[in-house]
């Protein structure tokens, strides 16, 4: 199983805070997919960085059973 | 005290500054981020901040072990407030010591820079009108490698 966690705007618009699919070496892109299909968020996830297990991921890591997905907006702390 | 702390309560400042405080220190610095009510002419009521804890955590924690590489012998502690703020109201804390003065305001400016860029905090501003999620406030659209250097 994968955790997707959304966040902030994403999450307003996906009106959920985590998904969870049974899968095992996916890419961020199928995952992306899935999303636009899912919630209709495509454009959003183009402006977003992505986590795996906490750490900072380019877009062309494949994700594994297990591992836990954040898709985070521009962040605005401070 | 966790020095590297995202948390829903109010920020003490004179913990921090405890916290840094050292014989080797012959400086302390802090900086504080307050609620601000008018941008441009936009006013705000109240503002919202959200954040992947864990993660967020890790990344200050990161911005620390930055820090002390640059500038050897700092003493670092970094606390962000999340969930409903007011007008004035602290949203984040930076403490730090250095063995000379100059260092300090360095680091201390450095630190709240990096905050903004890879630190997963968002703010949502409340205005009398309506509400916004703010995107990235460095205004730099996007990054290279697909993720905040």
């Amino acid at each position: 199983m994968i955790s997707i966690l959304l966040f902030a705007q994403l999450q307003e618009e996906a009106g959920c805070s985590e998904v969870e699919i049974e899968a095992d070496a996916v890419s961020i892109a199928d995952i992306k997919t899935l999303l636009q299909t899912k919630y209709g968020i495509g454009s959003l996830l183009e402006s977003c960085f992505v986590a795996v297990n906490e750490e900072y991921v380019e877009d062309t890591v494949v994700v594994k059973n297990g591992d836990t997905v954040a898709f985070l907006p521009p962040v605005s702390g401070g | 005290m966790n020095p590297f702390a995202i948390t829903t309560l109010p920020l003490n400042v004179e913990a921090l500054i405890s916290y840094v405080s050292s014989p080797q220190a012959g400086a302390i610095n802090t900086f504080i981020g307050t609620v601000r009510e008018l941008t441009g002419e936009k006013k705000t009521i109240y503002l919202k901040y959200e954040a992947y804890v864990p993660m967020a955590e890790k990344q200050l924690k990161k911005i620390g072990t930055e820090v002390q590489e640059k500038w050897p012998g700092t003493r670092i502690a970094i606390h962000h407030r999340i969930g409903s703020l007011a007008i004035s109201d602290i949203a984040v804390v930076i403490a730090v010591s250095t063995p000379h003065r100059a260092a300090s305001f360095e680091a201390c400016r450095y630190a709240i820079e990096r905050i903004k860029e890879i630190v997963p905090i968002w703010k949502k501003e409340h205005w009398e009108d309506g509400t916004f999620w703010v995107g990235n406030q460095q205004e730099t659209i996007s990054y290279e490698k697909g993720e905040p250097k």
